[in-house]
Parts: structure tokens; sequence; C-alpha cells
């Protein structure tokens, strides 16, 4: 019985006769086969993690990576005397990948057999197919997006923050304001609808609405002078955090509809949706307008809820709710009157300015 | 539902509460905390450490912290959040019932 995702996550390589020509412990200054390093470097492109499973010496190995000048490309290498498989198996935990989305290709059939034996959900491939790799449709995902392009920099960000936060002393809030966290705000253009459609069908946790917007309806809605539909990016000292939240707003004249704001999970414990909400809520107080948020509570999301009602969005009822439309079954409509505060001071925010034209016309012509 | 913690239904000691709240907020901040200190000012209210704080109170103090309740006004100080306990707890039978 397999399991095995439509698509491969992450590729380990074999070193000896795979990824070079001959075996180092024989000799030290083996060399790249030489069509790989486009393989490689194809992949990568395409956001495909590859790691390394080797049987060498660990120091040998990774400093004879570094001088054919691929070592970057590798995360997580395994290189030791223990079987395969179990390499293979650290390495999906390390990165939270089903062993059905981790490939593995080697020259020797006995070791793929060991791996095909022990994880039968990763897929195995010998040598001989290295170059053709990129033509499988396993590895050929289906769009390429700015994030999947640096992929491999943000896990390897990830795992030097995650190993400094387990080394780190202070309190989380200290920790949090060592990384100089940015965020950056920006209207969504068609470049980034992939991956906006992806955030809303993947952040369960933090949805709000629950509500999955297609690729189509957020492209309508951005040609739509009404609404906003805004990215969230975070970067800190370790690097990108890639797209890390979505928000669509409906502008009415006296109150913006917050109709869906979902954020992945790798950024709750930063506060992301705080740091929207409150960035959001002086948009607001300096449009003159109120907020109302929609809320469908389900037994995942109640950080949301939290989030929304310590930004000070409450239940309580105001007649600018009479200019939305009815809500859909299940959801409730959160509302605050946006009062001007500053912002905190862990994160930094770069947002476009939300107000509408005629307010900074006046503002501009000095009023 | 299963906690580590024994719920505990005697008539409300605040001090007990209190102190009980401060030692979970102090293993957070990895520092002492004052009573009425204001953990919005010092940061340490994200809002992940409000919801673990959220259900930290429930599960510890057998009560359900919904709707008006989830504000920041409630959970500001250690003073707030014992308020907020006995009150919870000082409703009636079905203070309960998460």
């Amino acid at each position: 019985m397999s399991s095995r995702a439509e698509h491969v996550k992450c590729l380990v390589w074999d070193l000896d006769n795979t990824l070079w020509r001959g075996t180092l412990m024989e000799d030290p200054a083996v060399t790249l086969f030489a069509d790989l390093v486009e393989v490689v470097k194809t992949l990568d492109a395409r956001g495909i993690l590859q790691s390394v499973a080797s049987r060498n010496d660990a120091d040998l190995a990774l400093r004879r990576l570094e001088e054919l000048g691929v070592a970057e490309y590798f995360v997580l290498p395994k290189v030791g005397w223990g079987p395969k498989s179990e390499s293979i198996r650290e390495l999906a935990d390390e990165l939270s990948f089903a062993h059905g989305a981790m490939a593995f290709i080697d020259d020797q059939p006995q070791e793929r057999a060991e791996v095909e034996y022990s994880l039968p959900d990763v897929r195995c491939y010998p040598a001989e197919q290295a170059s053709s790799l990129p033509d499988l449709a396993e590895f050929t995902p289906r769009t390429v997006t700015t994030d999947s392009r640096r992929r491999r920099q943000m896990y390897q960000a990830g795992f030097h923050r995650d190993a400094e936060r387990a080394a780190y002393r202070g309190s989380d809030q200290n920790f949090l304001r060592s990384l100089g966290l940015v965020m950056t705000i920006g209207r969504a253009t068609e470049v980034e609808l992939g991956r906006v459609e992806e955030l809303t069908m993947r952040t369960t946790q933090m949805n709000t609405t629950g509500v999955y917007y297609a690729e189509e309806t957020l492209r309508r809605l951005i040609a739509d002078p009404a609404h906003e539909v805004l990215t969230v990016t975070i970067t800190d000292r370790f690097g990108p955090y890639g797209a890390v939240g979505v928000v669509v707003l409906d502008r009415y004249p006296d109150v913006w509809h917050v109709k869906l704001l979902a954020t992945s999970c790798r950024v709750v414990s930063l506060g992301a949706g705080a740091a929207i909400l409150s960035w959001l809520r002086n948009e607001a107080a300096r449009s003159g307008v109120h907020l109302v948020a929609d809320f469908r509570p389900t037994d995942r999301n109640r950080v949301m809820d939290v989030t929304y009602r310590f930004a000070d969005f409450t239940d309580d009822d105001c007649s600018c709710l009479a200019a939305l439309p009815a809500p859909d079954d299940g959801v409730n409509r959160l509302h605050q009157e946006s009062v001007f505060q500053e912002l905190a001071t862990t994160m930094q925010v770069h947002a476009p300015d939300l107000r509408p034209v005629e307010l900074t016309e006046n503002l501009t012509a000095g009023r | 539902m299963t906690t580590d913690n024994v719920i505990d239904r005697d008539p409300v000691d605040s001090d007990v509460v209190a102190g009980k709240i401060t030692a979970y907020l102090e293993a957070k901040a990895k520092a002492p905390v004052a009573h009425d200190e204001d953990l919005a000012d010092s940061g340490l209210l994200t809002s992940m450490v409000a919801m673990e704080i959220v259900v930290f109170l429930e599960s510890t103090f057998g009560i359900a912290v919904v709707g008006g309740d989830l504000k920041m006004r409630n959970f500001r100080t250690v003073d707030d959040m014992v308020a907020l306990v006995a009150r919870l707890r000082g409703d009636g039978e079905n203070a309960g019932d998460a």
C-alpha cells in the first residue's frame, strides 16, 4: 500500500557515483557529473528541496561539496554509516514532509532496495535517471512562485532561527525583538495570485472565515476598485518567511469590511495577525471609518478569535453594519470604531496608504 | 477533557489564583511578574500567548472565557485576570461548562 504525493518536495542524493564520478574515500578529487549541476539548479528553482544521504566521512564529504560549489543546494545533509532509510526518515521528520513527498536517487541497487523496503512511500531512482529527473511529472510542480524559488533559503533561515530560539535564555518577547522583524503589506498583483489562493486554502488554523478564494475570484477582486486584496510578507535577520498572510477588504464610505484575514501557521507566534489588525485599525482611523470583520468560529481557529478581540473588536451593534450585505450562515460580525494607537515595537511595518484618494488629496493641499 | 491541573472548585481564594497565574506567567516571561504589571505594555501579550493564557485559565480554574470576556482589558495584569476568574467562577453552577 503506497500513499505518494503527486509531487516530490525533497530529493535525497547519494554522492559516490551518483552526484559525483568516483568514490571519495579512494579519490579525494572526485568531480561532479557535468550535467547534474544543471539538474540540481533546475529542481532548486522549482522549489524542490534537495539533501544528501551518503556513506562517507561527514567532514570530507561536506568539504568536497563546498569545494565543488554546490553545498548550498543541499539542506540538512546526512553523511554517515547508518542505513539510508534512517537518514531519509530523519530528514522527513525534520522537514515535516510525508514519506510520500520524498525521493531518493542512488547508483547502488541494494541501497534503493533497503529504502524501498523500510519506506515504501519514498520514490527511488537509479543514478542513470539523474539527468532526466526534471522531465518527470512528479518533479514538475503546477506553478512556480517567488516563494518556491526561494524555498531553500526560507528553510535554511528557519533552521538557523529555530536553533537560536532553542538556545535563547531570555523571554519569548525579547527573542522576537532580537529578530528584527519587518512586515511588508502590499496590494496583491497578478503574479502573486497563485500564492494568495494557496494561503486561503492551506491556513485552516488561521483563516477567519474558512472561505477559500479561487484565483479567478481574487483576480476579479483586484480589478474591483472597492476591494483591496493585500498580501503580507515577513523577513527577519535570518531571512525571508515568504508570503505569510492575505487580507480581503471591501471598502464602504463609512466602514471597511474585512472579509478575510488568513495567516500562515508559521508566523502565529510572531504576532503577525495582531500586527496586521493594528495597522488596519490605524488606516481606518485615519480615513474616519469603522472596521467590521467576518469571523466563522471553528474548532481550529480560536486563536484568531482571540486575536480579533484583543485588537478591540467586539460583538457590539453599530449603525455602520447596515451598509453591509447580510453575513453567511455561521459568520459572526465583529466591530470596532478604529481609534488610532501606536503600533507595537516588535515589528516594523511597511504598507501602502489605504486612505481614499479625496482624503490624501485634501491633505496634500494643506488641509 | 484531561488536564495537568486539578480543577479547584473551592470558594475563590484570590491569593491562590493570583499565585498560580503569576507562576504561569513568570515561567513564560522567564522573569518576575508583578501583580499590577501591564503585560501588554511589557509586550508579553501576543495573541499566541494570550491564547495560551486563556486555555491555561480555563483548564486550571474550570471556567470558559468566551465572547466579550475575551478582551485585552481582562488580561492586562495579573490582578485583572484574578478578577475575571473570580467573576466567572462566581457566575454559578454552569461556570465550568467549557
